[in-house]
């Protein structure tokens, strides 16, 4: 009867290791990931050999992906999209872009905005856009895209952005993030109009490709 | 009484620790799934200001049998000329596939010759892999602003025997090829060392030479 109570008392295994182990493995992910961030469309970056990775911060990313139709074929156009990595950044440009354009935001829209990885509505809508439910943001934002057609002969839409974001910040870096069956002359018209505000040093995001044989 | 007591709050002192495994399991699959690891790769690329009041002297000037022009077309379609454009001779473009196969544009970059009979890409890829060899077998000669600059050196046509002349390479991509074609392209760039390269807008003459060579573009 004796042993029947030890090998009882036995099956009581101790978990505090492997707490050790799981929190030890949680700290390293929590320091070395970053989250994935919700982009409005599907963006598949072409292959490259090149090593340099994505600079830590302030970094303003222009998504660009190729259009399509309601019934899903490309349309020959593309869509642009930014996001900026930093929160603080962020807010500053998007209070100097409302005020170059005359539109008043409130504090809860403001939030919003921020609170969104993407941005890419043309500034006439963006009330509206801000103000309608979370569920039609989602499903209206990949319909949108900044304008890069330049207004009454000045800067476009997106030439504003980013000069603003380079006001709010000099050290900006530009990446850009573009879907590999975007046609060229989407990506040639934004990287002419960074041309044009004399933004002529940027990345551009790749995905690793192992180098075939020489 | 009293030892007794004591001996219980002895056993009490374990305290069980499953239900907080459970819990940093559940927060260990949720940033598993939630987060990237990995940052992307990326491409650094420096495009020359449109300004059109650059001054005549900082523009160089590169030897006709030092260029080459990329023209990348649609349907992942790459043309190369070799030398002065010839706006009006559909032959002087020639097809060519992407990748290392024989008649790939890399092969055809790596065995170009200029006038004087050198092969600029393929001697100065040599010399950029001798000194990734040098650089690998003793890395503490070559921390990392030398090897930037040597390999700025190679690049720029300064080898060990004396500079030789580099290839100019210039890139034209058409309306409808796509953002992945020019990235490869960019990528032949880095694979073969060729430092000096621009993207260029295609010009009417380019698309009537284009046109005239039944180019989809």
């Amino acid at each position: 009867m004796g042993k029947v109570k030890i090998k009882k008392s036995d099956v009581w295994i101790d978990m505090t290791p492997m707490s050790d182990v799981m929190t030890l493995l949680l700290t390293f992910f929590m320091l070395t990931s970053t989250f994935v961030k919700n982009e409005p469309v599907k963006v598949n970056t072409p292959g490259s050999v090149s090593e340099i990775k994505v600079p830590e911060n302030g970094v303003l990313t222009i998504l660009i992906s190729p259009e399509k139709d309601a019934a899903g074929k490309p349309t020959g156009e593309g869509q642009v999209f930014m996001s900026i990595d930093n929160t603080d950044l962020l807010g500053t440009t998007l209070d100097g872009m409302a005020s170059a354009f005359g539109i008043t935001l409130s504090t809860q829209e403001k939030g919003t905005f921020k609170s969104e990885s993407t941005f890419g509505v043309p500034m006439g809508e963006l009330r509206t856009y801000l103000e309608s439910p979370a569920k039609a943001r989602q499903k209206e934002l990949p319909t949108k895209g900044i304008p890069l057609d330049s207004i009454k002969g000045s800067m476009s839409e997106f030439q504003q952005w980013v000069s603003v974001a380079r006001t709010a910040n000099t050290n900006v870096k530009i990446a850009l993030k573009a879907d590999a069956t975007t046609p060229y002359k989407t990506v040639k018209k934004v990287m002419s109009e960074l041309q044009d505000m004399d933004e002529s040093h940027y990345y551009m995001i790749t995905q690793l490709k192992q180098e075939e044989d020489k | 009484m009293s030892k007794k007591d004591s001996k219980q709050k002895k056993m009490n002192v374990r305290v069980d620790f499953t239900p907080m495994v459970d819990m940093l399991m559940l927060l260990i699959t949720f940033f598993m799934l939630c987060t990237t690891l990995s940052k992307p790769q990326t491409m650094e690329l420096t495009m020359p200001s449109n300004d059109k009041h650059t001054l005549e002297n900082q523009k160089n000037e590169a030897k006709a049998s030092e260029t080459i022009t990329m023209y990348v077309c649609a349907d992942n379609k790459l043309y190369y000329g070799e030398g002065i454009p010839k706006y009006n001779d559909p032959s002087w473009i020639k097809e060519a596939t992407w990748g290392s196969s024989k008649e790939g544009i890399r092969e055809v970059l790596r065995n170009h010759t200029t006038e004087d009979g050198t092969t600029p890409v393929k001697r100065i890829e040599l010399a950029v892999k001798e000194l990734n060899a040098d650089r690998a077998k003793n890395p503490k000669m070559y921390n990392d602003s030398i090897y930037q600059k040597k390999l700025s050196d190679s690049k720029g046509g300064m080898l060990k025997d004396g500079k030789i002349p580099t290839l100019t390479i210039v890139i034209k991509a058409t309306d409808n090829a796509s953002y992945k074609n020019l990235i490869d392209a960019l990528d032949e760039m880095q694979i073969l060392s060729i430092g000096t390269y621009v993207i260029d807008k295609i010009n009417p003459d380019d698309t009537k030479l284009l046109k005239l060579k039944n180019v989809k573009m």
